[in-house]
């Protein structure tokens, strides 16, 4: 067996009590965003924020020119020295000392980010699970190979041969089953000879981790050609289990060790840093689960960015992470348009004139010039109405990835006979859904708030009681590195600077007929005191209530709606307000839009207006 | 001095321009520092690694994975050629022998005792790099290529498809602002780099690739026509590799949108100069995007060189790259969408936009006089 390899040395963290002052950055594949964040009255708050261009292509090509740059603004605007002369993060010298932080530490999604293959026997299955944990470390799976996924072996071979991963996660069989269909699948990577992205002078990392009776085998397949195998524990160790971990927490090294070390300036930011440097969405993805089993909840972050869109669910012991490759705003934003279709798009538009060609060449025109930000009100409730999709077509693969595990035997009683619940069933419940994240550009630089809370009732069809926020100046990725050193000053800068809270959405679900009572409600705290009334079906109602603020509704759902009880059953809960405050959504679950273009129309007018999502 | 949002695409009567040939994977070098190359002349040559057939010899055979190596009729390593018998089985008592032949030419690359599968790898694929422009070697990458250089004139489009072509400048349409249609195309064509004016029609598009063209390149191209020429709607800006028969360049974007004056006049006065185009474009980090390159002549570079100093006697001289008042910049967003002018203001306040956004804005003179105020996201550089 193949140990692992040790990860690069970074710099030693001191004590989490010995933390009073932190440097974090992001290296994004455009920006790296620097913030700072200090103990203030024994409360750990975000105090500044910087940023400069990433410089890890041409001319600079080195990644800490561009850190060194975000941190400098950092350091203009707090006024506190934290560059030494020669461009390296200054450290404190003592607890009185005005100059320097206590730790740096760092993400990094440059350069693309972390870009994997993975393999499995059974694509249902072992294959999946390979996915779960290649996406669940932060990783693009381009694409996932498995012995029944209809393709034949010499299509496999050469879809092998044309990807160039940064590393190929094997796995396959549980643990004492057969060994031979794993090694079958070693023997066609092996001849394909996959290359890596970043040049031809390291060898091709391959994590394997399956069935460990086939350890030996698979490790004779790669002994020759130019691979760097590690063994690891079984990520499928039998049908019922899933132990994702040890093969998580290798891809994280191998990132480390040939990825990050092969990408211009990191050696030199690995020293810097005083935990390893993690890929940013799998750091993401660790502060949202330390919030959900923090607070006992359940919780779906979305980060939606130029060309991807990566969602986050956390529902009780289970995470999953997806990223749709290809939904975007900028470089992806023509791909929504030509998943979705145009007529999907347009139904989220409350304005009568729209000229389709006029439309798909501005979708265009953005794709190639990405950089551009909307004008007009016109244009910007366009780029509205194409997120909605983005994001609605992401939740969808997100809902479909994130499911129980598939093989495993029902015990079934004659009581389950009607509930036709099966393995593989979703994850994913929207009543059992207690809090939204949103973050990424369209959705955090939404001019309202009042857009963005509406962006994501409409795209991601909250049930029940959901509480809704938004990251306020993406800072999640630098909270989940910081949360492997010092929890607690994560969790304290999560709630009070990173979380914009919006307030919260009460939606029946159930089919409504418009203008036919779903729900009364009696909503006592909100900013004018007490609401009460019926919410009717297509109907949608704000009530302000700011901040911090809680009222407690009681919601009774008409026959044949739920709002988390059950059908037409009543529910009284404390809810929390936001800088939108309350939204009341009459319009069912699942979400159906008049079928006609002006139906649709005029329905998008009223809610526009009920929300004041725009001016005039 | 303040830096555009949007480097401008480039647009250059004149200067150095080095294109670097390389193999994918380490080969031979076939010229040497100092030589004269054109666009067809071959640079490097390398063989990728044959295919790799898999055959799962013991399933044919219905023999066990580890009998395979002594049922070989060819050891690993062995060359065979297809439907030779590369394995037989023992049979009952030496009857009903079942024989398997290579379902590949190529060479037994392994054979393996645990699945009972076998690699038979497939002949070499030779892959050639060629010179791409008109030029010298002025570097020699050993065993991966070469740096071709030359004077030339540069023009970067804003979109293309399909790869790498070449042929004479052959320019169709009597303005940038006229569209160009199946009327500018005729048999003349073939083998041309066509410049059109304003947006290219989907007729245009077709008529050139039926005539034998070589590239179209023109101002504007609608997004239904573009669909209509690949046969899908592209959803990423990632082109170069397409098949089409024709490489297709857009100067400045999609809808009807003329030509700028500058990139017209240039590729007019470049007119039955031999160019090298390549419509690859990719819009991510590490920005590509498509190009005319014109290499010259000492002629041509003087002709070129006068031309620009008398361009830049009649205006105001800027740092490059920065934004400043004076220079001419694109808007590249609508409602303003192609327009050109120049910088009147810089307001360093952000302003709030008609979205409701705030930002930083800059105005800018239009040619009619008058004075939009846009985003600075939303113009970019028109450079020299």
């Amino acid at each position: 067996m193949v140990a692992p390899a040790a990860a690069p040395a970074h710099a030693p963290a001191p004590a989490a009590g010995a933390i009073k002052i932190v440097v974090a950055t992001d290296c994004g594949s455009t920006t790296t965003k620097a913030i700072l964040i200090q103990e203030v009255d024994g409360v750990f708050r975000q105090t500044h924020r910087g940023e400069a261009p990433t410089t890890v292509e041409e001319p600079f090509a080195d990644v800490t020119v561009g850190v060194t740059n975000a941190v400098t603004e950092l350091e203009e605007l707090s006024g506190r020295r934290l560059i030494n002369p020669d461009g390296t993060i200054l450290r404190r010298t003592s607890p009185t000392d005005p100059n320097g932080c206590d730790i740096y530490i760092s993400t990094s999604s440059a350069g693309g980010g972390l870009q994997m293959m993975v393999a499995g026997v059974v694509r249902q299955m072992t294959a999946e699970s390979a996915k779960r944990a290649a996406l669940g470390a932060g990783a693009i799976v381009m694409d996932t190979i498995a012995s029944n996924d209809k393709r034949r072996p010499h299509e496999q071979i050469q879809r092998i041969r044309e990807l160039r991963p940064d590393m190929v996660l094997l796995s396959g069989g549980t643990d004492g089953g057969d060994t031979k269909k794993v090694t079958e699948l070693a023997e066609l990577i092996a001849p394909a000879k996959p290359r890596p992205r970043f040049g031809g002078e390291y060898s091709m990392p391959i994590i394997f981790a399956g069935n460990k009776d086939a350890a030996a085998g698979v490790q004779k397949v790669f002994q020759h050609g130019g691979f760097d195998l590690s063994v690891v524990d079984n990520l499928r160790p039998s049908l019922e289990n899933e132990n994702l971990g040890p093969a998580r927490d290798r891809i994280h090294d191998v990132f480390l060790e040939h990825v990050m070390a092969h990408a211009p300036g990191y050696d030199k930011l690995m020293r810097w840093s005083n935990a390893p440097i993690m890929p940013t969405p799998g750091a993401v993805g660790d502060i949202l689960q330390a919030i959900a089993r923090g607070r006992n909840i359940n919780a779906v972050g979305v980060d939606i960015g130029g060309a991807t869109t990566d969602v986050f669910s956390v529902f009780g012991p289970h995470f999953n992470r997806t990223v749709s490759a290809n939904l975007g705003m900028s470089y992806s934003i023509s791909n929504v348009c030509a998943e979705a279709g145009m007529a999907n798009i347009l139904r989220w538009v409350h304005l009568a004139q729209m000229d389709e060609r006029e439309l798909r060449n501005r979708v265009k025109n953005k794709m190639i010039r990405p950089t551009t930000i909307p004008q007009s009100l016109e244009a910007l409730i366009f780029e509205q109405a194409v997120a909605r999709e983005a994001l609605r077509l992401a939740y969808v693969q997100h809902r479909e990835f994130a499911t129980n595990l598939k093989g495993v035997q029902q015990q079934r009683t004659v009581g389950d006979t009607f509930a036709q619940k099966q393995g593989g069933s979703s994850i994913v419940d929207n009543m059992a859904l207690d809090l939204l994240v949103a973050s990424g550009g369209v959705l955090s630089h939404a001019p309202r708030m009042e857009q963005t809370a509406m962006m994501l009732v409409d795209a991601f069809e909250p049930e029940g009681f959901t509480e809704l926020a938004k990251d306020s100046i993406f800072m999640m990725p630098h909270l989940g590195v910081l949360a492997s050193v010092h929890g607690r000053a994560a969790m304290e800068v999560f709630e009070r600077d990173c979380l914009i809270y919006l307030g919260t959405c009460i939606a029946p679900a159930g089919t409504a007929v418009w203008g036919k009572p779903v729900a009364r409600y009696t909503i006592d705290g909100v900013d004018a005191g007490t609401a009460q009334g019926t919410l009717l079906g297509g109907e949608m109602k704000r009530f302000a209530m700011a901040g911090d603020k809680r009222a407690r509704a009681e919601i009774v759902p008409e026959k044949g709606f739920d709002v988390g009880a059950g059908p037409g059953k009543a529910v009284t809960r404390e809810i929390r307000g936001g800088t939108v405050g309350l939204i009341l959504d009459g319009r069912g679950r699942p979400l159906v839009l008049p079928s006609t273009r002006d139906e649709c129309r005029r329905s998008m007018d009223s809610w526009v207006k009920a929300l004041d999502l725009y001016p005039g | 001095m303040a830096k555009a949002y949007t480097p401008g695409l480039k647009v250059a009567a004149h200067g150095t321009y080095r294109s670097r040939r390389l193999l994918p994977i380490k080969g031979e070098v076939l010229v040497k520092a100092g030589d004269r190359v054109t666009p067809s002349t071959p640079v490097a040559r390398t063989y990728l690694e044959g295919e790799a057939t898999p055959m799962k010899l013991a399933n044919l055979l219905g023999a066990q994975p580890r009998e395979l190596p002594s049922l070989m009729l060819k050891p690993v390593g062995s060359r065979v050629a297809v439907g030779e018998p590369i394995a037989r089985s023992k049979g009952i008592f030496g009857m009903m022998k079942t024989e398997v032949k290579s379902a590949a030419e190529g060479t037994i690359e392994s054979v393996s005792e645990t699945t009972g599968m076998a690699i038979i790898r497939g002949e070499p694929i030779p892959v050639q790099v060629d010179g791409y422009i008109a030029g010298s070697v002025v570097e020699v990458i050993d065993g991966e290529g070469v740096v071709v250089e030359a004077q030339a004139a540069v023009v970067q489009g804003i979109f293309g498809v399909s790869g790498e072509a070449s042929g004479p400048i052959k320019v169709v349409c009597a303005a940038p602002t006229e569209v160009c249609d199946t009327d500018h195309i005729d048999a003349s064509c073939q083998g041309c780099v066509v410049v059109g004016g304003a947006r290219m029609t989907a007729a245009a598009i077709k008529k050139a690739k039926d005539m034998g063209a070589a590239a179209l390149v023109s101002g504007g191209l609608d997004d239904s026509d573009l669909r209509d020429f690949l046969g899908y709607d592209l959803g990423v800006a990632i082109t170069g590799t397409e098949k089409t028969g024709l490489t297709v360049i857009v100067t400045e974007g999609f809808g009807d949108i003329a030509m700028a004056d500058r990139t017209y006049h240039l590729l007019k006065g470049l007119e039955g100069r031999l160019a090298s185009v390549n419509g690859a474009t990719q819009i991510r980090a590490g920005v590509m995007r498509p190009e005319i390159v014109v290499p010259l002549d000492a002629a041509g570079v003087a002709a070129a060189k006068a031309a620009v100093a008398a361009r830049l006697a009649a205006s105001v001289a800027h740092e490059e790259g920065s934004l400043e008042i004076g220079v001419q910049v694109r808007i590249i967003r609508d409602p303003h969408f192609g327009v050109i002018g120049t910088v009147a203001a810089l307001p360093e306040a952000p302003a709030v936009l008609g979205s409701g956004s705030k930002a930083r804005v800059l105005d800018v003179k239009l040619q009619d006089g008058s004075v939009v105020t846009i985003p600075r996201a939303n113009v970019e550089l028109i450079e020299g």
